[in-house]
């Protein structure tokens, strides 16, 4: 049921310098006070979720660049990376949550493991759910199926057999991950509170993006990647291997997920089987709404839905969220088809 | 070359199918092994057995079955077979696994479905078998409202849970604003209006929110609750949510007073809050959950059988399956046998239960409608009492 964001006046907590609550027109006055109570705290948890949807999204754009597949098994990827996080946290035994060098030799730590994990997965899943098709010169909706089939598969096997083999817990319920770091203040903008862990999710993943986005624009690799992309017979014939450099697609998009698989688990501590499903459709979506295709679209995309999610459920209430990010997702695509940055991966400067 | 490739992919896809359907026979039929001989009959348990809420259908199956063995080792004329049906708590997987249990297995009764949504799809397909349910733990106030005539439940409704919790909260904090917030489930959202409505009534500012079953940032929930700065915080929902809502609120440094009802009456809350979090949380219940040491008499009694049989401590509605199981089998003992006379029967019923009586109403509604207040406290959920007298620490 629709229900408006909550509503209620009351004077008493007005902002120092905002007008009285009577004064001019109650209503609008009460959206603003309300607005202006939460922006701060939105603000930053739209960040937040945001730069892993960024993240996230990384993966579907490239794959989707190179070889115009929505990998929806990305999102379990995800989830690998999640499930990674929890692993090493049950075996190292953490005497409590951990700061200064401590602190970021094991996010270290934590970001090798989940990279390798999740990218060693990507890569097992290009071997075995799309080779054989792209090798038979299978259509492309055959990929797109075997996707979606390898998605439910890595699910299944996740809540029937590894988290109870593995972690010995009953498959289907949130596992609970243990702190790491404090959630101390670490400044103040406007009266918000930046916390430990909200900054550490934004800046690693800002730096994980700008790396990729150099290694893809600046390297041997990279270029190999971008040649692909851009026409693939031509990038044979000019000495590109391109099993090579899709199988180096996968594990890049891979690692990210990971990444962003061990920054969703420090924050919300609590994961599951299918934890990838709706974040994998946001960050979905986040790719499009970037301009599929495009490293730096991906970044966009994912801070602006993270941010319009929270934004619009100041107004809406916390219900309309996902209507909201859809409706910015249609919106922005009517006028602009291609997404926000437009440009692909193929285009990139060389 | 190609010819050999269809040949192989055939055999795979046969060999696949024989195993699917092996491990179909194994699952679902594996509790009703033993078949339809004239001296057994079959009295159905369905709820969300493996999903993310099984840890609230899992003690009330728990207690179905230690009250259903211990009539079948008394040796009786007519055994009790209980099978099981695992719907994972939704209406697509329950409406289907009903028609089996009526048509397939022939059930003379159910007890279940556990959860109001599933409940809501499902009774109409056993109220038009002629089967007699008992929910061990349905507590949407429509589902009395339907004029069936199948349909009991030995729980009192969200109705009266509602309003009972928001007096508790008025009484013990007398607070003046009140945050209340819930998923999108009917569960949920019942709930969460019913205990803003009796807040409202007794003078309490209300600010409300909602966010989607599936959603795990709680982010923008939590900057409103954080703009509101309200006395105390009401969620409607169940403890899987619930448990990372009230992680995230503590995580943005909100100390106010959370409660919460019976859909998170269960330790998934503390495991998903974490124990410092969670301490202190106010769960509410039309069951009663006897612990070690809060537990006297019938309680205590249930409590100790519970915890031998089991080896773990009763919780939520664990009391509520015994009681559901116990009324199939006073039926059985007073010879009643198919569903329309079991169904008769019940409508005359009272006996009892261990935390409250057992009688129905002719709306299939427990004519008890108290309700159990319990508090979180070092990472376990203890028993205050009666909701009208409980009183916080």
């Amino acid at each position: 049921m629709a229900r408006p964001s909550s509503g209620v006046v009351r004077p008493d907590r007005a902002l120092p310098g905002a007008p009285p609550p009577e004064a001019i027109r109650p209503v609008l006055t009460d959206i603003f006070q309300e607005f202006a109570q939460q922006i701060g705290p939105s603000t930053v948890g739209g960040l937040v979720i945001g730069s892993i949807y960024a993240l996230v999204a990384l993966g579907y754009t490239m794959v989707y660049g190179v070889l115009r597949l929505i990998n929806f098994a990305h999102s379990e990827i995800f989830m690998i990376g999640t499930f990674a996080t929890l692993f090493v946290l049950s075996l190292v035994d953490l005497p409590g949550p951990l700061s200064g060098f401590a602190l970021i030799g094991m996010l270290l730590l934590l970001f090798v493991v989940a990279m390798a994990a999740s990218g060693g997965s990507a890569i097992l899943l290009e071997l075995l759910a799309y080779r054989p098709l792209r090798k038979n010169n299978a259509p492309r909706l055959a990929a797109l199926i075997s996707a979606i089939g390898a998605s439910l598969f890595l699910q299944e096997l996740f809540a029937l057999v590894v988290i109870p083999k593995v972690f010995g817990l009953p498959g289907r319920v949130d596992a609970a991950v243990p702190r790491v770091m404090d959630r101390d203040t670490v400044f103040t903008v406007f009266g918000t509170s930046v916390k430990t862990d909200q900054l550490v999710i934004v800046v690693a993943a800002v730096i994980m993006m700008v790396a990729l986005d150099q290694l893809v624009s600046r390297t041997r690799i990279g270029r190999g990647i971008r040649a692909t992309a851009q026409d693939p017979e031509a990038a044979v014939l000019m000495g590109v291997n391109i099993d090579t450099i899709v199988r180096l697609t996968f594990l890049l998009g891979g690692a990210m997920a990971g990444v962003a698989g061990v920054l969703y688990a420090l924050e919300f501590e609590n994961i599951r089987y299918n934890i990838g499903f709706l974040l994998g459709i946001k960050a979905f979506t986040a790719a499009v709404l970037g301009g599929i295709g495009n490293i730096r679209g991906a970044l966009v995309g994912g801070v602006a839905l993270g941010l319009v999610e929270n934004w619009g459920a100041i107004f809406f209430g916390s219900q309309w969220k996902d209507v909201i990010a859809f409706v910015i997702l249609v919106v922005v695509l009517l006028f602009r088809p291609t997404g926000i940055l437009g440009e692909s991966l193929q285009q990139a400067r060389a | 070359m190609g010819r050999k490739r269809t040949v192989i992919a055939l055999a795979a896809l046969l060999a696949g199918a024989l195993a699917l359907s092996a491990c179909g026979g194994g699952g679902g039929g594996g509790a009703s092994g033993g078949g339809s001989d004239a001296n057994t009959i079959k009295i159905g348990f369905m709820g969300d057995l493996t999903g993310e809420n099984s840890g609230i259908v899992i003690p009330p199956r728990n207690g179905a079955k230690m009250a259903i063995d211990a009539y079948n080792a008394t040796n009786p004329p007519k055994k009790i077979e209980l099978v099981e049906y695992d719907s994972q708590g939704t209406p697509d997987q329950a409406v289907p696994l009903v028609t089996k249990a009526i048509q397939q297995d022939k059930i003379v009764g159910l007890i279940g479905p556990a959860f109001s949504g599933e409940s809501k799809a499902a009774d109409p397909v056993l109220e038009q078998g002629q089967i007699p349910s008992i929910s061990p733990s349905a507590t949407n106030p429509g589902l009395a409202q339907n004029g069936w005539k199948y349909f009991h439940r030995v729980v009192a409704a969200d109705s009266a849970q509602g309003p009972a919790l928001a007096d508790f909260l008025v009484t013990a904090k007398s607070p003046k604003t009140a945050f209340v917030i819930s998923d999108d489930q009917e569960y949920s959202v019942g709930l969460a209006d019913a205990v803003e409505k009796q807040l409202k009534a007794k003078g309490v500012t209300v600010d409300r929110d909602q966010f989607a079953q599936a959603a795990s940032d709680y982010s923008s929930s939590v900057a409103k609750i954080k703009a509101a700065n309200p006395d105390v915080i009401f969620f409607g929902g169940y403890y899987s949510q619930g448990g990372r809502l009230l992680k995230q609120i503590r995580d943005a440094g909100v100390t106010a007073l959370f409660a919460t009802g019976d859909g998170s009456l269960d330790t998934g809350l503390i495991k998903g809050a974490g124990e410092q979090a969670a301490e202190g949380a106010i769960v509410g219940c039309p069951c009663a959950v006897p612990g070690a040491t809060a537990a006297q008499g019938t309680l205590k009694e249930f409590y100790d059988k519970y915890k031998s049989t089991f080896n773990v401590e009763p919780a939520v509605y664990s009391t509520e399956g015994y009681d559901a199981a116990t009324a199939f089998i006073k039926a059985v003992q007073a010879g009643n046998t198919t569903p329309d006379t079991i169904n008769t029967f019940l409508a005359t019923l009272s006996f009892a239960g261990v935390a409250k009586p057992v009688k129905f109403q002719p709306d299939g509604d427990v004519e008890s409608t108290d309700i159990f207040v319990h508090e979180v406290k070092g990472g376990k959920i203890e028993l205050l009492g009666n909701s009208k007298d409980a009183k916080l620490g």
